[in-house]
């Protein structure tokens, strides 16, 4: 459904990617994982033509990305973001339903608000955090808030960027547990990106490794911890010594 | 080569600012044509309408309304040294329409809501909030752009309507309160003197002012830095920027409309 053919981007003599290939099923659930600074956001925002890549081609169902209407394109996406990225003027229903309040998928206010309210519900938010705004949320809530407008509008792609950065372990535990139930009772294709290894167990049907802007090695989950590339041995377990330097 | 080095320190800030002024100008260009494509964000809309002109009417009031009576203090301190005191309603009326009227409403939106959109989209761009619009198909030029600076354009001249009569009324208040003015006299001079390019040349200027003030809110939020740092420089640069802007317009206006 994804593929990342030989992708490369560079902010000035910083080359990020450097020939990337990846390819993500539909229906499956691929996690990205490598350490900070490697290139994993920015291989996301590459496929959503947040960044222009430079070279190589990211094909999203047969079509190349950038090359056909691009508001049809996205309205196929849902994201989530790191910090949830929750527009603080608007109350949390008007961020659920951002996308079915305009554009191509407007529905009647009041139908919005129960699809909002509906889809909070399913992220384990009361109807009472409709009416809310976003700065009167824990990060937690906040995070739930932005998993709710991601899957609002029913996408069939959903990324997820670091889904339990800054969450205590218990609440990452069931964000990745929520995240794991949504894009298997939707059937839709996710890709996450993550240095947590509790959410790659607990989130992914493939994992990607990513390192020095190529991926290293990738495979499905299970065989992650047999594999013997010396790169995911090290990052799975938190090694110090390895391939990858500690100091970056 | 040592020598060269202040000539090629030159050469390239030159070349940066010309590369700002093209990207400003293109910005500008960008902003103007989501101006009249639709999809049109009503909402937006009426909240920029709100926050730029009715929320700035206090601020804009009390700037006029003390810069009108001190502007009739100095005419009539300055003006009993050739024997011309009664001038003060005429001079008052043609300084605050045509000049104190514009400008100063000018600075005041670029202190008040250039900074104030200027750290809104900034700290919207850092959270990644530019980037969730554009994941939730709307333009971000469109839904944040678009609206400001139509609203800008429309209530900034409105707003320096305002301005220009409580200024107007400020010198009224101090000329026949203390220097000894009949009301209806002054009301009559005042009349009379202005003409109808006084006012089309104020009403001009706000639009101008108004545009540019907004323009420069939305670019440097657009283009800000990453972190707090970002945002405050981008803060500060469109405040500079804007004040820069409408200084620099308002006397190519002056001169477009009363060079004749």
């Amino acid at each position: 459904m994804i593929d990342l053919r030989d992708v490369h981007k560079s902010f000035g003599t910083n080359a990020v990617l450097r020939g990337v290939d990846l390819s993500i099923r539909k229906g499956s659930s691929m996690v990205i994982i490598g350490g900070s600074g490697t290139g994993k956001s920015v291989a996301l925002k590459c496929i959503l033509g947040l960044i222009q890549h430079d070279s190589g081609a990211i094909i999203v169902d047969g079509s190349e990305v950038g090359s056909g209407d691009r508001d049809a394109f996205l309205a196929r996406f849902g994201m989530l973001f790191q910090g949830a990225a929750l527009f603080d003027s608007l109350p949390v229903w008007q961020n659920v339903a951002f996308r079915l309040l305009r554009g191509r998928l407007k529905r009647p206010r009041a139908e919005a608000r129960e699809i909002a309210v509906e889809k909070l519900r399913r992220v384990g938010l009361k109807p009472d955090v409709a009416d809310r705004f976003p700065a009167e949320l824990s990060g937690g809530m906040q995070k739930r808030v932005g998993l709710a407008r991601a899957i609002a509008a029913d996408p069939e792609i959903i990324f997820f960027d670091e889904p339990t950065t800054g969450l205590d372990p218990i609440m990452a535990g069931v964000i990745n547990d929520l995240i794991r139930e949504i894009v298997t009772e939707m059937g839709a294709t996710a890709m996450t990106i993550t240095h947590d290894m509790s959410s790659v167990r607990a989130i992914a049907d493939e994992v990607a490794m990513l390192h020095d802007g190529v991926i290293k090695w990738t495979g499905p989950v299970t065989q992650m911890d047999t594999s013997d590339d010396p790169h995911l041995d090290q990052f799975i377990h938190g090694r110090a010594d390895g391939p990858i330097e500690a100091v970056r | 080569m040592m020598a060269t080095a202040p000539l090629a320190a030159l050469g390239r800030a030159t070349l940066a600012f010309l590369a700002s002024i093209g990207r400003v100008a293109l910005f500008a260009l960008d902003a103007l044509s989501h101006v009249v494509r639709p999809p049109f964000y009503g909402r937006e809309f009426a909240i920029a309408l709100l926050n730029i002109g009715w929320l700035s009417l206090p601020v804009v009031g009390l700037t006029a309304l003390f810069t009108g009576g001190a502007l009739a203090l100095q005419i009539y301190a300055g003006g009993a040294r050739f024997n011309a005191e009664a001038v003060v309603p005429q001079i008052v009326a043609i300084g605050m329409v045509r000049e104190l009227g514009p400008v100063l409403v000018g600075l005041m939106i670029a202190a008040r809501v250039t900074s104030s959109i200027a750290a809104e989209i900034a700290t919207m761009k850092v959270t990644e909030q530019i980037d969730a619009l554009v994941t939730l198909s709307t333009h971000p030029m469109k839904y944040l752009t678009a609206p400001r600076v139509l609203a800008a354009v429309l209530v900034v001249p409105a707003l320096v309507g305002v301005g220009d009569v409580i200024g107007i009324f400020g010198g009224y208040i101090v000329a026949t309160g203390s220097l000894g003015f009949n009301p209806a006299a002054y009301l009559k001079n005042t009349a009379n003197f202005l003409e109808a390019l006084d006012i089309v040349s104020s009403l001009a200027k706000g639009a101008v002012f108004g545009f540019i003030a907004a323009l420069m809110g939305c670019y440097f939020g657009m283009t800000s830095g990453r972190g707090a740092q970002g945002v405050g420089r981008a803060t500060k640069g469109s405040v500079e920027a804007a004040a820069v802007l409408i200084l620099a317009a308002n006397f190519l206006l002056t001169g477009i409309f009363f060079s004749i």
